[in-house]
């Protein structure tokens, strides 16, 4: 195909031709033919529809009716998707609160003490497991009567603490939970943030007398700014995607204080069979997702860092 | 190992003065250790206790709560799991006498990760091929397309990605739940392709000057050197294939398309809310994530390393 410039240099050649051979066409059509089915058949079709969904009463019996806004006014006016948004925020900003500090911790501690391969794999290990093996495993540890940690709580003359069943206890035990289960991964994304200071920063700090906090606050956080702006994006739109706990640990309970926001669209869906109106909250669940992504990215300038 | 920063304050030479400089990083690292020690403790415990309550007796659970060692030690946990058990005896044992088919939600959970898997790796690479290794009008534009996916959150295309399925009458059924994903994901295709771009040229072009196909050359070179990456993203996509809970969820509603994850939480469902059945579900659990910690104990290295690239995710 490429054989009547076998004279020129290879390398050389890939510039000027970057606007396109159009005989590979036909071959790139092809390698490109099961991808953009899939990408096109359950991906952007379906968004496109998600969006239809919301404006009409379709629901799994009947084909649905346009109705406008119909979804949207009743979702503003329904007070359990607004206690359900707050629910969610709330397990959000513990989630990625705690998460992000301990993670930031972990990671510079492992860039102080060891480059292990068997640290960084038994930290990422509980990462490799579902949420319902942790949420499993996390229900027996908090239970009341049986629990590990209430035992202990019992044990240095605490009371038994009621993680899953306490309306005011039950988003932060959640979240938690889910920090066990992402801490280490968080922690190797920013270690992976770490290798790129250079080391010769520190020195030349250790050499102008700064301690330890001032070269974490002067050195590490402005350079690592960009990674973990990115790592806040990732992290708090799967952190708000939350449902496999909930759905396993207390199904919403106890009185709606875990029914977040994707428990909420699920039942709307899948008990209700209101499929218009699960859509319509999808849509406000995606407003709500690229608003935090962009304001993310701005307040944090992720783009660079604050030296250069 | 890495104490060479340490090297100027390590002369005992250096004296008084110094002394309190000599101290305190040795205080700093052993603090830090105790850190450390205290995040891989919590990170391990509740891996063995699964392994600790599924060991023991339900009736010996409930009056030793705290014993580190399986308390009544027994495998009867493993076989109420498997359903080895007669409901008789599973009631007798503390269990709930529910039956459960423990080898069809394993072949429902391998069937649906690898052909998500296969599928998924596959065409993302073709495509990944197609977007690195060859020019054509409208590439730049096209690829653009594909990373906006990126954007689409899964949870956005759920609902009507359930609709749709129904429509094609797949729901209940093993390829209604894999084929959402087994043509691609827009972070497959981004993943290769950054690899792919790495890869050299000149290897490519000689094997073409030969008369290789594109085909050709994407098998027989571009796949074999882009191995670590291809694999990396393989185990990758295994693992979240195998571990997702929510879509299953949706598509399937009886034993014949249910996988692992979503039996174990239809068998916690069942269990009464007063004297649930520890130990089976205990054993249940450690049953379920027993394959991904296999596949992490073989592929830890090439998994741990991939963090940072895809943090992209």
């Amino acid at each position: 195909m490429t054989t009547a410039h076998a004279g020129s240099r290879p390398t050389r050649r890939r510039i000027p031709r970057l606007r396109g051979d159009a005989r590979n066409l036909p071959v790139a059509i092809a390698f490109l033919l099961p991808a953009t089915i899939g990408f096109g058949v359950f991906l952007v079709w379906p968004a496109a529809r998600g969006i239809w969904l919301s404006f009409t009463d379709y629901s799994v019996f009947a084909p649905g009716q346009f109705v406008g806004l119909e979804n949207y006014r009743r979702m503003v006016d329904d007070p359990v998707f607004w206690s359900a948004m707050n629910v969610t925020v709330q397990y959000v900003v513990i989630n990625i609160g705690v998460q992000t500090v301990v993670a930031l911790l972990l990671a510079v501690l492992m860039q102080r003490l060891t480059r292990s391969m068997w640290v960084r794999g038994i930290i990422l290990s509980p990462y490799l497991v579902s949420n319902v093996v942790t949420a499993m495993v996390w229900l027996l540890l908090l239970d009341y009567q049986l629990g590990f940690v209430n035992e202990l709580l019992h044990a240095i003359g605490l009371d038994r603490v009621l993680f899953w069943g306490d309306p005011d206890l039950v988003i932060p035990t959640i979240a938690l939970v889910n920090v066990w289960r992402h801490l280490g991964y968080t922690a190797l994304l920013i270690f992976a943030g770490l290798q790129t200071i250079n080391p010769q920063l520190y020195e030349a700090a250790k050499v102008d007398g700064a301690g330890e906090w001032a070269s974490f606050r002067r050195i590490t956080l402005p350079l690592l700014r960009p990674y973990l702006a990115m790592v806040l994006i990732v992290t708090s739109i799967g952190s708000f995607q939350v449902f496999d706990t909930v759905s396993v640990a207390t199904q919403g309970g106890p009185a709606n204080a875990s029914n977040v926001i994707q428990y909420y669209i699920y039942n709307v869906a899948f008990t209700r069979y209101d499929f218009g109106y699960a859509s319509a909250m999808s849509v406000a669940l995606l407003v709500v997702l690229s608003v935090i992504t962009f304001a993310q990215y701005r307040m944090t300038r992720a783009g660079q860092s604050d030296v250069n | 190992m890495t104490t060479t920063s340490a090297s100027p304050h390590a002369r005992p030479a250096a004296g008084r003065l110094n002394s309190r400089r000599v101290r305190r990083p040795w205080v700093g690292r052993a603090l830090g250790w105790v850190v450390m020690g205290l995040v891989l403790l919590v990170t391990l415990f509740p891996f063995y206790w699964m392994l600790r309550t599924a060991l023991s007796s339900n009736a010996a659970l409930a009056t030793n709560p705290t014993s580190l060692l399986p308390v009544d030690a027994s495998l009867n946990g493993f076989r109420r799991a498997l359903g080895l058990t007669t409901r008789q005896e599973s009631l007798e044992q503390g269990g709930f006498g529910a039956t459960i088919d423990f080898w069809r939600y394993l072949s429902n959970s391998v069937v649906v990760a690898t052909v998500v898997t296969v599928g998924q790796v596959f065409f993302s690479a073709l495509a990944a091929y197609a977007f690195s290794r060859m020019r054509w009008p409208g590439r730049n534009a096209v690829f653009a397309v594909f990373l906006a996916g990126l954007m689409i959150p899964s949870i956005f295309t759920l609902l009507p990605n359930f609709v749709l399925i129904r429509d094609l009458g797949l729901l209940d059924t093993l390829p209604g739940i894999a084929l959402p994903t087994m043509f691609m994901t827009p972070f497959a295709v981004f993943f290769l392709r950054q690899f792919f771009l790495g890869v050299p040229f000149e290897i490519e072009e000689a094997a073409m000057l030969d008369g290789a196909s594109r085909m050709g050359t994407f098998f027989r070179i571009l796949l074999p050197m882009a191995a670590p990456a291809v694999s990396t993203l393989a185990v990758l996509t295994y693992m979240t294939s195998w571990n997702d809970y929510l879509w299953p969820l949706l598509v399937s509603q009886s034993d014949r398309s249910r996988v692992l994850t979503l039996a174990l939480g239809v068998f916690r469902s069942q269990a009464p809310a007063q004297a649930p059945d520890w130990s089976g579900l205990m054993a249940a659990t450690l049953l379920a994530a027993l394959p991904m910690l296999l596949l992490f104990a073989v592929f830890a290295r090439r998994i741990v390393n991939s963090v940072g690239f895809t943090g992209i995710k």
